[in-house]
């Protein structure tokens, strides 16, 4: 006899950003027309991938021969769910552009400056309290073509696994103040101002390290279980 | 604008698109060969194409998958069947698609995880799609043509039987182990996609 699932909760409606987004120009012929369909959550959707073995550093200040160009960052956090449960042992992946608003990356043709030290890419697993800390410079804005003058304010991005399936998470870090924030179609694409904050990292004193670098602080909550454990009915 | 507001500090944080560049983040987990040494089962192979609503095909997507062993077993803490694990098998799988669109992974067929205590699904591939354009993901499941216990399955059962067969990855006829598995973003035939 196998124990009953402990499903995880559904988003509110409305709180994702949607598949079609048309401001997002992207969108247009990739998302879904139809209705997505609604299924239980099973033994498949509770379960995920176990951690892997690292590949990379979470500094991105040293995978050069020098140091890069641009303001030095420590981006720091937890992961949680939703009931404030610290996410342990889970894999954090983060990508960005270099301090001049340009990535490491061949389809990138923006006129800004590449810089030899300074890839962009970092790894870590959380803590046994869910923290997590990575040191990076300060990613620039950068252009791009959804429509005329569109500039993405300046992100890191974030992908995180957390404990199941159901908890997979590919999101963007904001940093705060930023005046392009309210321009861009990506984040609007969350229709909900509260919901588009979360996603605002806060400059925060006690991780900036005198004389080196500045501290932001960004708290990533993931979905949380269902209160009650339910057999699984479709 | 600022961080999130006291009173809702445990609130979810959501999705954005994974963007043009997420080689630059993903590719050094990148693994489509999930097959290890000693691994027991059907090994196969799935591959097909990413189309967009113009049937283009899609350059910048990268697929993820997540599957039981050949027992049906998840590599996973709260899966607690009693069915032996294979050692080193994640089933975990990572890859992009090139210019053409195109994907493949190399894994063995899943055998049949439970639906209920009393009733199993038919054997299945779970399926995260990301891209530019995509502010969340995209999930789907991979099923087997041809499979007998397609027919009680649960899920499939869900979905519309004019759109099964999008869930259905065919055998090449040159090959039976070789599985052919597309996926159309838009348009009329396009994929059943899921949301739990």
């Amino acid at each position: 006899m196998l124990p009953p699932l402990r499903p995880y909760r559904r988003p509110a409606p409305g709180i994702q950003p949607p598949h079609l987004h048309p401001d997002y120009v992207g969108s247009i012929k990739r998302a879904p027309s139809r209705a997505l369909v609604q299924i239980p959550q099973t033994l498949s959707e509770i379960t995920g991938p176990p951690s892997p073995q690292l590949k990379l550093g979470a500094d991105l200040t040293r995978q050069g021969q020098g140091s890069p160009i641009g303001q030095k960052i420590i981006v720091s956090g937890r992961v949680l769910d939703e009931d404030g449960k610290a996410v342990r042992n889970t894999l954090v992946e983060i990508w960005q552009a270099n301090a001049a608003g340009r990535y490491w990356h061949p389809i990138d043709q923006h006129d800004a400056p590449l810089d030899p030290n300074f890839i962009g890419k970092g790894q870590l697993i959380t803590d046994e309290e869910g923290r997590y800390q990575f040191t990076t410079i300060k990613p620039g804005a950068y252009p791009w073509r959804n429509h005329p003058n569109a500039w993405r304010p300046a992100h890191i991005h974030f992908s995180l696994f957390g404990p199941a399936f159901a908890t997979r998470l590919v999101t963007q870090m904001y940093f705060p103040g930023d005046p392009l924030i309210p321009f861009d179609p990506i984040m609007n694409g969350i229709r909900d101002e509260a919901v588009r904050c979360r996603l605002i990292s806060s400059f925060d004193w006690r991780t900036t390290i005198p004389e080196q670098a500045l501290g932001f602080t960004f708290d990533i909550v993931l979905r949380g279980r269902l209160e009650t454990p339910m057999e699984n009915r479709p | 604008m600022t961080h999130r507001t006291s009173d809702e500090a445990f609130g979810l944080v959501v999705s954005q698109t994974v963007g043009p560049f997420f080689q630059i983040g993903f590719a050094d987990l990148y693994q489509n060969d999930l097959t290890v040494p000693g691994l027991g089962g059907r090994a196969i192979t799935i591959g097909g194409r990413v189309l967009d609503a113009d049937r283009l095909p899609v350059s910048d997507a990268v697929i993820e998958i997540w599957q039981a062993n050949s027992f049906g077993k998840y590599a996973h803490p709260e899966d607690v069947q009693d069915k032996p694990i294979d050692p080193g098998f994640t089933g975990f799988g990572r890859w992009a698609t090139d210019a053409n669109g195109t994907f493949s992974f190399r894994t063995i067929k899943p055998g049949p995880v439970p639906f209920s205590a009393e009733t199993s699904q038919a054997p299945h591939i779970n399926v995260s799609i990301f891209m530019r354009g995509l502010l969340d993901r995209l999930v789907t499941r991979i099923y087997f043509f041809g499979d007998e216990r397609n027919d009680a399955d649960a899920i499939l059962n869900l979905v519309d039987p004019e759109r099964r067969s999008t869930l259905l990855a065919q055998p090449d006829s040159s090959n039976p182990d070789s599985y052919i598995w597309n996926v159309i973003l838009q348009g009329p035939d396009e994929t059943v996609f899921f949301d739990f």
